[in-house]
């Protein structure tokens, strides 16, 4: 019973760290692709903003929780994601920054869109999904 | 306190809230779950799904997709809550031509993926990490969006 109890509150936990993020997305307008774009072609620099608090936040964060609690609140070990600097990674990134110059929409905005009635979004939507997919099928 | 308006023709003070809030979500699903919350990975662990292939079906997709999923839709209902609460429910638009949305997505999905992150993923945990490849990663797609969105302003406008 408690195991199925602590389930429970990890996925109204991850379902809340979600709406944070969704709400801030689209708080900060980088749910509308113009925003986006008009950082990209440097007529405002909005965007550092909203990267540079939200890394600020998640630094404090991944620094001192760790220091401060032996485990989560709701399970058993921190979680790391090593990033790794190679072909694929730097290829990858260099793809990635084309698509969203071509449309001032990354995977966070896109999938927040559903909830704020940008339905045109649902294209950048289709086709992140799309570019997932052909990637999967293409690695071995 | 004056910023100015060259910068940020918008405001400033919206941007850096709503970094805030995204950056304590983030910071709310590790204190709570240990778990490192990017966006992208959600786009290849939904496939696990209902992909057979042996990419999809790698332990880190398949052990991470419920979750993921539950994330994505918290993102969706955060959203919900400023659109209904905060912008009076008008529907949002954009004057981005469909093919630009799509094309775009595609490059974005296949990009990230490769890349292992996105501007979620490398931009804000794995910078918020101090991770240099992310860092680097962050570089790159910085120069080729910039690129890519001055020369499409210049020959598709």
């Amino acid at each position: 019973m408690k195991f199925t109890q602590m389930k429970l509150f990890r996925m109204l936990a991850t379902l809340a760290s979600g709406a944070l993020f969704g709400f801030g997305l689209s708080y900060s307008t980088m749910i509308r692709p113009e925003v986006v774009l008009s950082f990209l072609r440097f007529q405002d620099f909005g965007l550092m903003l909203v990267m540079g608090g939200a890394v600020l936040v998640v630094l404090l964060a991944y620094k001192l929780t760790p220091r401060l609690l032996a485990r989560p609140l709701l399970d058993d070990h921190f979680h790391k994601h090593p990033s790794t600097w190679n072909r694929d990674t730097a290829l990858g990134a260099a793809l990635f920054g084309i698509g969203w110059g071509l449309c001032g929409v990354c995977p966070g905005p896109a999938i927040a869109g559903l909830g704020a009635g940008n339905f045109s979004l649902l294209w950048a939507l289709a086709g992140i999904a799309l570019g997932a997919l052909v990637q999967g099928l293409r690695a071995r | 306190m004056t910023i100015s308006p060259a910068l940020f023709p918008l405001g400033w003070q919206h941007y850096l809230l709503g970094g805030a809030l995204i950056g304590l979500g983030a910071a709310l699903l590790f204190v709570l779950t240990g778990r490192i919350g990017g966006m992208s990975t959600v786009f290849s662990s939904t496939w696990s799904y209902v992909v057979r292939g042996p990419f999809f079906q790698q332990a880190r997709f398949v052990d991470s997709r419920g979750w993921r999923l539950v994330y994505a839709l918290g993102v969706v209902l955060g959203a919900l809550v400023w659109w209904l609460g905060f912008a009076g429910g008008k529907p949002e638009a954009t004057a981005v031509p469909v093919w630009q949305l799509l094309v775009g997505g595609f490059f974005v999905g296949y990009g990230a993926r490769l890349g292992n992150g996105c501007t979620s993923g490398h931009g804000i945990c794995g910078l918020g990490s101090l991770q240099w490849p992310s860092l680097l990663a962050v570089l790159t797609f910085m120069a080729t969006a910039f690129l890519t969105a001055n020369l499409a302003a210049r020959w598709l406008a």
